[in-house]
């Protein structure tokens, strides 16, 4: 296993968002990035009813297709995801796994009947991603609303949030990831 | 609650309660899952949790049922029902029948975390309550009701055995030694603590005014009764009433007494309407209620209903080692009351204190501390800002041997009646030469002081 991240879209995916994401985690935490393939639109996670996409059967789909050189296995698309029990996610991650889902659906400022802001996309999504990558490596909900680690039940949580760690979070995450690096050397 | 939440799911289908774990997860509380009713009741028998997410649509033993049983194992875990669109009014029925609330699947993300937060503060809420009440019992045995004398070692060892239980308990000990404060830490470390304490002065109310207040009354019962008024039985129900003075009640308030006691069910004057009352009932005297029982004043069948257990709280000049650590508390409460920096006392007063007699008990200290810090003048109590005549002063401050004691008498007698032999004689029951023998024994001479 390498320490290389994998940005891997479902679906069509604009390409100025997957290389927002890879140069954000590049950045933020000196880790080398790749974009893979595309995957399908995953049809076996949908749900007729619902109208939307079963995050745990993608993210199970995922362990399946994981390359065994990348650290973490980031998957990004537009459908609408959800759990069971809940009406809408807008990602899912293996706590400590490898895996993890974002959803570009509900970040869309026109999901909201507002117009088109690809700031604020670019700002939702890599905030959503850094979440993720966040429980992957670990890290649970943070209590500090500013911290990306806080729990967005709501777009106004995103929003509101920072696109950074808060300290604490910021230790957490280098800690998990300092014992996941060297695992992935031994 | 500084550790991690545990939390609950019950829910026959997987889907539902993995995806709620995982949820659940993010936020780092503890999920344990059941599959059934059946299953979270089995777990119940080793486990608590603070959550309980139960869905109230299972085959074989339903939410409602789950959730009465659960309630008798683990009354103190919050159950948040689970319920789907169509089974709304049954979740209410959940909710009536102890459910914190109820969440529609599938839930809004924002709904089941406001949920989940919503208990987790009610219920370090509760824990704060709960230790903040400890530590006021607490308080109670160390600040109170302070002492390290053995009597009152015994005294803290019995209310703390007592308390738990729903006895009546009569405590008895003489007027000013801190009956009502012993009631209080009964009922502050009671399961009851966080119903009321009501105290009632027995001796204090004429025999109508105390049966209205203690069984209350209907609009128009008598004349000024203008609204109806609930009595303190019934303000003290699920808690606990004082009755303080109790062998100063008539022979007519000890009937309906006793009547409560035995059926816990009282009927207001001028009403029809029994009403039930659960009411823990202590009681004190500073009366021989035995004494009282021999002379037909009190009624015996009473005094053993309330004299299941009894306290008996000790005189101070039986504990006078405890009175160094009450004077230091006084000193703080009333400095404290009064604004004033807190002030010391000179172990010449402190003496005086410890040989006094203390008639009036702990309630005479501490007036004669509040006393002491008033009129005092400089930053620490001397013997002068005590209210006792320097005669005594000497007479308790001296050597306590029985000739020394003697003379000290003899003096203040002599003092007393200006040096007439006759009278300060007939006053010690002795005669003039016995007193001329002593005057000489003891040199005692005019003027001394």
């Amino acid at each position: 296993m390498s320490n290389c991240i994998t940005i891997c879209p479902i679906g069509v995916v604009e390409e100025d968002i997957l290389g927002r994401i890879a140069k954000c985690i590049e950045k933020r935490h000196g880790l080398m990035c790749k974009i893979s393939p595309r995957m399908e639109k995953p049809k076996y996670a949908y749900d007729e009813r619902r109208g939307q996409y079963d995050s745990k059967l993608i993210l199970k789909h995922l362990i399946k297709c994981c390359p065994q050189d990348t650290l973490r296995f980031i998957a990004v698309t537009h459908v609408d995801l959800y759990v069971p029990i809940l009406k809408f996610v807008f990602g899912l991650a293996q706590i400590e796994g490898q895996c993890a889902v974002i959803s570009i659906h509900r970040l869309r400022p026109q999901f909201y009947n507002l117009p088109p802001d690809p700031d604020l996309l670019m700002a939702r999504v890599e905030k959503t991603v850094l979440h993720e990558l966040g429980h992957s490596l670990g890290l649970t909900h943070c209590r500090d609303r500013r911290c990306v680690m806080y729990s967005s039940t709501r777009i106004e949580d995103t929003d509101f949030k920072r696109s950074d760690y808060c300290p604490t979070c910021f230790e957490l995450f280098r800690w998990y990831l300092d014992k996941c690096l060297i695992s992935a050397h031994t | 609650m500084t550790k991690r939440p545990r939390i609950l799911v019950v829910d026959d289908e997987a889907a539902m309660r993995e995806s709620l774990k995982d949820w659940l997860m993010e936020d780092d509380y503890e999920v344990d899952l059941a599959a059934s009713g059946e299953d979270a009741i089995s777990m119940a028998r080793d486990t608590s949790w603070d959550i309980i997410l139960l869905d109230l649509k299972m085959p074989g033993m339903d939410g409602l049922e789950t959730m009465s049983r659960l309630k008798k194992v683990i009354p103190e875990t919050e159950i948040l029902m689970m319920t789907a669109y169509g089974s709304i009014d049954t979740a209410v029925q959940a909710m009536k029948e102890g459910a914190f609330d109820y969440l529609v699947k599938p839930f809004d993300p924002d709904e089941i975390e406001m949920q989940i937060k919503k208990i987790v503060a009610h219920k370090e809420l509760v824990l704060e309550n709960i230790l903040l009440r400890r530590e006021l019992a607490e308080r109670h045995q160390y600040d109170e009701i302070i002492g390290k004398s053995d009597a009152m070692q015994e005294v803290f060892n019995l209310i703390s055995r007592v308390a738990p239980t729903d006895s009546t308990v009569l405590i008895t000990g003489e007027s000013g030694t801190g009956k009502e404060l012993i009631a209080q830490a009964i009922h502050g470390n009671s399961n009851r603590c966080y119903m009321p304490f009501i105290a009632v002065s027995c001796g204090a109310l004429p025999d109508s005014l105390l049966e209205s207040e203690l069984f209350g009354y209907e609009k128009g019962a008598f004349t000024g009764a203008e609204n109806s008024k609930k009595g303190r039985f019934e303000m003290a129900n699920e808690g606990t009433l004082f009755l303080d003075e109790i062998g100063d009640i008539s022979l007519k308030t000890q009937i309906d007494l006793l009547r409560i006691l035995q059926q816990k069910e009282l009927i207001r004057l001028g009403s029809e309407k029994v009403v039930r009352v659960d009411v823990r009932i202590l009681a004190a005297t500073n009366r021989d209620l035995q004494k009282a029982i021999k002379e037909n004043r009190f009624r015996e069948d009473l005094y053993y209903r309330l004299n299941v257990i009894s306290i008996h709280v000790p005189p101070l000049r039986d504990r006078k080692e405890d009175i160094p650590l009450l004077v230091k508390a006084f000193i703080e409460k009333s400095c404290l009351e009064m604004n004033k920096e807190v002030v010391k006392i000179a172990p010449s007063a402190l003496k005086l204190l410890m040989v006094y007699n203390w008639p009036g008990n702990v309630r005479e200290l501490e007036n004669v501390i509040e006393r002491a810090l008033v009129i005092g003048l400089s930053k620490e109590i001397v013997p002068e800002d005590l209210p006792f005549s320097r005669k005594e002063m000497e007479l308790y401050t001296s050597s306590k041997s029985l000739k020394m004691m003697e003379k000290l008498h003899i003096e203040r007698i002599l003092d007393e009646s200006d040096w007439n032999i006759s009278r300060a004689a007939r006053e010690l029951d002795i005669d003039r030469q016995t007193l001329y023998n002593k005057i000489e024994k003891y040199q005692i001479t005019r003027g001394q002081d």
